[in-house]
């Protein structure tokens, strides 16, 4: 199951924290880059460009990609075409151990012969710093990653959530140019992760280090990233800030794959009008696209009503299939005229609230036109 | 399973080992403090246990370090123990070195062939221990292979004698061995994370310094197994210097066979084998303490 | 992860197994050899197997060996089987130490102590030896081998399969029989052939353990060997060598039916 996505009001924060508007220089340049394993393509001819202090995130399922694109960018995997370029320079042929960049890997991959200590120090005595400047940065580390005074312990005798501050001190004491984390979170447990993905964030404002992070959690990626790009079958379906692919998804696949949404067959014609199987409806105006289209509605932009609502409003009635009580919201299943389902969420602490419906009752589903996404493809 | 199942299923192996295994041993102790004149049994002192309180005393002050005295005052077993060890240090370490990357390279071979190439290391293994070393006298004696084809080659003039040699003894070792060193050094190499040599390589290591700080180290356990299972065994090996190796200086494991075949003198073979056992206690006792920290990892 | 088939781990491995496997081909070559010495070929010829054939004495000792290792192995798979399942079942049971001490010493024991130890065993209890101290003293050697094998099987053991057969009401007892011992069979039949063939190799111990009348067939090659070589040996070993490939074929096909993947680890921990 899916959460239900946050509401657009109040991801207001996060908006103002990337500052969408001024895109940052490219840090990262993938141009072209293929990756093939036999017969299968794992990564297809992708380009992309990530700037310099950007939270970075690769979603899409299981599959995808998305894990081949990141350990090409480690060095792992060489692509079978195109070029990757840090800073400009193309960074193909540099092995793992040349590159500026590390990784932390997903089931955190810490030398169990090693102390906390030991696994920090690590990378650093590979470039011979001398005793005491590896002290000092360790020590810098370990106090950021709020491990201080457990330099000693054995890595068998800490926790899951310990373990993954160890692998990201690991990888961050290097000061890399750009810190791979792949599903750095996915082996915690629901609630330290959500604690974990607020102090990653903060951690990357503090240090100022490009992450790109890969993830299948959509939740986790709109929470952390700046940018995210979605990606299915090698292929980049959609990269944008998380609202933007939210609110604007570019196709009917992005739409299904982030968050819920109901979706409405139609043409479009002139005048902003969409004409469906429950006749007429508004969309939002400008639009350019004509012929076959997709309306996109999301639960929480929908209303519920007990009789027709008043006002400029689109409205179709059905009967009630489902309630479903998640907490803070309620998920209602509206059976349309077409026996296909719409689902409504409610908050459970707005006037809404209130709504006495029982399964089998009549009832309005209504939405300003402005609440609609037509989706081309 | 109920108290008396558990009982039951303990109580023949434990019996076995405690008739077979255990109680040998008291009896090659007593009798290594027999006397050595009376070559047949049964041997003086016999505990008489009718006796009572003075049987008992009667046992104990009859009882003779004779066989002890004579290994201590005659060099030859004292060179022979030497030998032993030698022998057995440098096999392990030419097996070590041998057997490290063979082991390595089937470990990193892929997944799908290791179960042949594990099997093809262990197959030999399962062949008799007598055939593998009677293999290299066919290659190794006067008018053998090697020196055949090193004529052949011009590398050598006049036929050499690599039979009853120590360089013939190592390769026996070397050979009948090598199975039991790979094994246990595969086994933990296998287990070894790839992702954690990746993680190396991400923090800066080249693959010579990532086999050295990550891989070497954690193969380390099955190193100890390795060096256990061969060093223990060889110590005391009598077929291979017997058939490959001269007859000047003798391993201990052919002094005792003598001893006890030849010379007749069981209060002596015993005697050996009580200080041969003494000196491989340690080891021994290293290996099952290892063998059964493995299997409590698992509880 | 992918795996880079570098060069330096197939020429190692390439290298150990041509170590191992050059003599033993060789040895089997000359087995079928017309002339009597090693470094002259003088064309295929199975002389050495007709007169292998009409060496009586040698027939009797391969009769007596086979004997003894099927009747040692027999015994060693029933008590090294109920010694792995105590070790790895009954938890910390008093004496546990002292119990899996003297399973895993004969292990690394060299075998000239063993052998002694057990010929004084038996002189001291006034046994006859011959045929059966023999069996007696490969059943106490082998049944530590079979242990480890049927150990390290119920180790990897999903113990949930068993739990799953008490949950739907089978008494422990009963679980054991019907759903552990058919999961560990494979286990338990490689442990047979390993005791089963280290019982037909072993020299040492045989050599002190057996009597007059009691010829096993290492001691008849031995005495044979240390006369020098001879090919009726290279046929003899030929035979035995295409025997346990046979079996160790068979066994490892029957065991990855039983085990799959398992199998590399598991047969690793054999030794």
């Amino acid at each position: 199951m899916v959460a239900p996505p946050p509401t657009a009001a109040g991801r207001g924060w996060l908006t103002t924290k990337v500052g969408e508007m001024d895109k940052p220089a490219a840090l990262l340049r993938i141009e072209n880059v293929s990756k093939q394993f036999g017969p299968l393509t794992a990564v297809d001819s992708l380009s992309l460009e990530i700037g310099h202090g950007e939270f970075f995130a690769l979603l899409g399922p299981s599959g995808c990609g998305k894990t081949t694109l990141l350990r090409m960018l480690a060095g792992f995997e060489t692509p079978s075409s195109g070029r990757i370029l840090l800073d400009g320079e193309d960074i193909v042929a540099v092995p793992p151990h040349r590159r500026p960049i590390n990784m932390m890997f997903q089931n955190y991959a810490l030398f169990p012969h090693l102390t906390v200590e030991g696994n920090v120090a690590f990378g650093l005595r590979q470039e011979r710093l001398s005793r005491a400047e590896i002290a000092t940065r360790v020590e810098e580390m370990l106090a950021l990653v709020r491990l201080k005074g457990f330099n000693r312990r054995r890595i068998d005798h800490l926790s899951g959530g310990q373990r993954q501050r160890v692998a990201l001190a690991r990888s961050l004491v290097k000061r890399p140019r750009v810190l791979l984390l792949d599903e750095p979170l996915a082996a915690l447990d629901k609630k330290l992760r959500a604690e974990t993905q607020f102090e990653l964030m903060e951690l990357q404002r503090k240090l100022g280090t490009t992450f790109v992070i890969v993830t299948h959690d959509q939740e986790e990626a709109m929470i952390v990233a700046d940018r995210i790009a979605v990606m299915d079958r090698g292929r980049l379906r959609q990269v944008a800030p998380p609202n933007d692919i939210y609110e604007r998804p570019n196709s009917r696949w992005v739409a299904e794959f982030i968050g819920e949404v109901s979706l409405i067959e139609g043409a479009l014609r002139a005048g902003g009008i969409l004409d469906s199987v429950f006749g007429p409806l508004r969309v939002p105006p400008n639009q350019t696209a004509r012929g076959k289209v997709w309306l996109a509605l999301r639960p929480e932009k929908l209303r519920l009503s007990t009789t027709r609502p008043e006002g400029d409003l689109n409205a179709l009635s059905g009967t009630v299939s489902e309630i479903g009580y998640r907490g803070g919201v309620s998920i209602y299943k509206v059976r349309l005229a077409d026996q296909s389902l719409i689902k409504v969420a409610l908050s459970n602490s707005g006037p809404s609230s209130r709504l006495e419906v029982s399964i089998g009752a009549t009832i309005w589903v209504s939405w300003p036109k402005e609440n609609g996404v037509v989706l081309t493809q | 399973m109920r108290l008396w199942q558990r009982r039951a299923i303990l109580l023949f192996p434990y019996a076995w080992l405690l008739l077979f295994f255990l109680a040998p041993f008291v009896i090659v102790v007593k009798i290594s403090l027999s006397q050595t004149a009376i070559a047949q049994p049964p041997y003086v002192p016999v505990l008489d246990v009718s006796a009572g309180w003075a049987g008992l005393e009667g046992f104990f002050s009859a009882l003779s370090l004779d066989a002890y005295r004579l290994l201590v005052s005659d060099p030859i077993y004292l060179l022979s123990y030497l030998k032993s060890l030698t022998v057995a240090a440098v096999s392990t370490v030419i097996l070590l070195v041998v057997g490290y990357p063979i082991a390595y390279g089937v470990a990193r071979s892929p997944r799908h062939w290791q179960p042949l190439l594990v099997m093809a290391v262990v197959l030999p293994f399962w062949t008799s221990f007598l055939i593998r070393v009677y293999a290299w006298i066919n290659i190794l004696q006067r008018d053998g292979l090697l020196n055949d084809i090193l004529m052949r080659l011009h590398i050598i003039a006049a036929p050499q004698a690599w039979l009853a040699s120590d360089t013939a003894i190592y390769i026996g070792m070397v050979y009948s061995y090598l199975p039991f060193m790979v094994l246990p050094l595969y086994a933990t190499l296998e287990k070894i994370d790839m992702t954690l040599l990746e993680a190396a390589s991400d923090l800066g290591c080249t693959p010579l310094r990532a086999f050295w700080r990550v891989t070497f180290p954690l193969s380390v356990p099955g190193i100890t197994a390795g060096v256990l299972l061969c060093f223990i065994p060889i110590v005391g090996e009598f077929v291979i210097p017997d058939l490959l190796g001269s007859s000047e200086s003798l391993m201990i494991g052919q002094t005792l066979w003598t001893e006890f075949f030849a010379n007749r003198d069981w209060p002596v073979a015993s005697a050996i084998a009580v200080t041969l056992l003494g000196i491989l206690v340690a080891p021994i006792m290293l290996y099952e303490r290892l063998q059964r920290r493995q299997l409590e990892m698992f509880e | 992860m992918k795996r880079n088939i570098s060069i330096f781990n197939v020429t190692s491995v390439v290298f150990g197994l041509a170590f191992l496997y050059l003599p033993i081909t060789i040895l089997v070559v000359y087995s079928f050899n017309a002339s009597r010495l090693v470094t002259v070929w003088s064309g295929w010829s199975l002389a050495w197997y007709r007169e292998l054939f009409s060496d009586e004495a040698m027939i009797a000792a391969a009769w007596t060996s086979l004997r003894i290792a099927a009747l040692s192995a027999t015994a060693a798979t029933v008590l090294g089987t109920l010694a792995a399942i105590a070790l790895t079942r009954f938890g910390r049971f008093r004496g546990r130490v002292a119990f899996s001490g003297m399973i895993y010493a004969p292990l690394v024991m060299p075998e000239v102590i063993t052998g002694l130890s057990l010929l004084l065993l038996f002189v001291a209890l006034n046994v006859d030896r011959g045929f059966w101290t023999v069996v007696l003293a490969h059943t106490t050697l082998t049944m530590c081998f079979v242990t480890v094998i049927v150990q390290s099987r119920l180790v990897d053991f999903d113990r949930s399969v068993e739990e799953a057969a008490m949950d739907l009401g089978c008494p422990p007892f009963k679980t054991f029989v019907i759903v552990t011992l058919p999961l560990i069979l494979p286990a338990i039949a490689a442990g047979w052939m390993l005791a089963f063939s280290l019982s037909l190799d072993d020299l040492v111990i045989a050599s002190f353990t057996s009597g007059p009348g009691a010829t096993t067939l290492p001691m008849r090659i031995y005495s044979e060997v240390r006369l020098g070589v001879k090919p009726e040996v290279n046929a003899v070993c030929t035979i035995m060598i295409a025997v346990v490939a046979l079996g160790t074929v068979t066994a490892s096909l029957m065991a990855k039916r039983g085990a799959r993947r398992r199998e590399p680890a598991a047969l690793a921990a054999q030794v």
